[in-house]
């Protein structure tokens, strides 16, 4: 039987599984399914410069029209899919037709957190297009506007805003901003520079209740907004996997070749709860980084190339002057040493384990992050001389 | 609109007009031109779109930030003294023709 891939979720996993089929030189049936409307596009401009008016909807498209076309990708805009039927190796739409395939690429990405309290059902979010353009249209008009969360989606958010010149609150439930994965000397720099921009910065601060364009917390502080967005984050979509019985927990669970529990199905990118091994366990990862290197793993091994997953993780974010690259995985590190002058807002943040360096957060220290992720990948960790010492050339490290 | 003439790393050239503004990484992307990344998607974040720029045109490109610059430093080719990240270099009347040529790896 001849091979046939159907690609479910155009994202970036999902866009790239199609393209890497094509360069390496896959000459079957191909299927690139996406619930979506639109083209398939880019999601990190979409909190930068996208809803900035920076970046156009044709400049954040991943290809033209005719790539597809050219390529002999059938790209199946606005389908959704009702079910998969894993025995007969059948994609079920909505609209009830049934799609073949001898091998089956899950990129379905993952859904926002949504808040449950009363009067949350006026509150946006942003992960698609549609969501983008939604609030886009709001923030022409709003002048005040509150963002629940002070993650990297929530504060990249709220920089934009306030750029816009509007009144800019953001309420965290944590004691410092993107806490979960920053330590306190680069939240202080971000907090920082967010109060100097002019956002109220609320901490420790727990929604309660929306009424009436107010934000009410638990502390009973009170902030008004006549635009509530949140960024609390995301649930991975598994639920098409699961109904058809794969096995998930936290995401679709694969192996190192994104292999499902049934072993023609792969999962990709955010939904793929994989075992990582800068991170030292199974986790999901949401990022661009993760998305597209698993999509190339689970195309070589559809080609029958066995290449298991091994990618250093990275993750960026930016807001005003400040662009933070993140090279590897934090959790878990007992000390770290810095590089660079942080009252400049340029410095490097070097992560060790048990002496080993496990992650390198740089703050506009570009040079340095493209290194972290050459001394990661080649288990190269520099001694605390050596990253304190700005003569150093850490590219020499490499060999 | 102005002309892009990119050159791959195999020698296949591609003539596309590209509209006014466009960057020469979307413009590389977009018309399906092998060997630009461009893994950021234009955030100058990930050093995957690096060029290299016909010389006779390099005293017409704005001017390259510091950290095009350092991310320059760490690009997967080598660095030359035509290096930039396509998507810092935005297409103008007066790059009309720009030869653009592509890395072996990124």
């Amino acid at each position: 039987m001849s091979v046939k891939v159907v690609i479910i979720g155009a994202g970036h996993g999902g866009v790239q599984a199609a393209a890497s089929l094509r360069e390496e030189g896959f000459e079957g049936e191909m299927v690139l399914i996406s619930e979506e409307n639109d083209l398939p596009y880019q999601k990190p401009p979409l909190s930068k410069g996208y809803l900035q008016g920076k970046q156009s909807e044709e400049a954040i498209l991943f290809r033209s029209p005719h790539f597809f076309q050219n390529h002999q990708i059938d790209l199946r805009l606005g389908v959704n899919i009702a079910q998969l039927d894993t025995e007969g190796q059948l994609v079920i739409t909505k609209e009830g037709e049934t799609i073949d395939y001898t091998h089956l690429i899950l990129a379905t990405g993952a859904t926002n957190r949504k808040l449950t309290m009363e009067g949350a059902a006026d509150v946006l979010y942003l992960r698609t297009l549609a969501d983008a353009k939604a609030i886009a249209h709001r923030l022409d008009t709003a002048r005040k506007i509150a963002i629940i969360g002070g993650g990297f989606i929530g504060l990249e958010l709220a920089a934009l805003a306030q750029e816009k010149c509007k009144e800019v609150s953001v309420i965290e439930a944590q004691s410092r901003l993107m806490e979960r994965v920053l330590p306190a000397v680069i939240s202080d720099v971000f907090q920082k520079t967010h109060e100097e921009c002019g956002v109220q910065v609320h901490l420790n601060a727990l929604t309660k209740s929306i009424e009436n364009h107010c934000i009410i917390t638990k502390e009973g502080k009170k902030i008004e907004a006549d635009l509530i967005l949140a960024g609390i984050g995301v649930i991975p979509e598994t639920s098409l996997a699961e109904e058809a019985g794969i096995a998930c927990e936290n995401g679709i669970l694969v192996n190192e070749f994104q292999q499902t529990s049934v072993a023609n199905i792969y999962a990709i990118g955010d939904c793929a709860n994989h075992y990582n091994a800068f991170a030292q366990k199974r986790i999901r990862l949401e990022s661009v980084q993760n998305a597209v290197d698993q999509a190339k793993t689970a195309v070589n091994h559809v080609l029958g190339k066995t290449q298991p997953y091994h990618a250093v993780p990275w993750f960026w974010t930016n807001q005003y002057h400040l662009k933070l690259q993140m090279a590897g995985i934090s959790a878990g590190f007992d000390r770290y040493v810095l590089r660079g002058d942080v009252d400049a807002d340029k410095f490097s943040v070097y992560y060790f384990q048990e002496n080993r360096l496990i992650a390198v957060d740089s703050l506009n220290r570009p040079a340095d992050h493209l290194n972290a992720r050459k001394l990661l990948a080649a288990q190269i960790s520099p001694t605390d001389a050596q990253i304190g010492d700005l003569n150093v050339n850490l590219n020499q490290l490499l060999g | 609109m102005p002309k892009v003439i990119y050159i791959e790393n195999n020698g296949t050239e591609h003539q596309v007009d590209l509209p006014l503004g466009a960057t020469l990484m979307e413009g590389a992307v977009q018309n399906d031109i092998k060997g630009i990344v461009a893994e950021c998607g234009g955030s100058c974040m990930c050093a995957t779109c690096h060029i290299y720029v016909d010389e006779q045109f390099m005293g017409l490109l704005p001017e390259m930030e510091e950290e095009e610059n350092e991310m320059l430093e760490g690009a997967t080719a080598e660095r030359m003294s035509n290096s930039r990240l396509g998507c810092q270099v935005r297409i103008s009347n007066k790059l009309d023709g720009v030869i653009v040529r592509i890395p072996e790896k990124q």
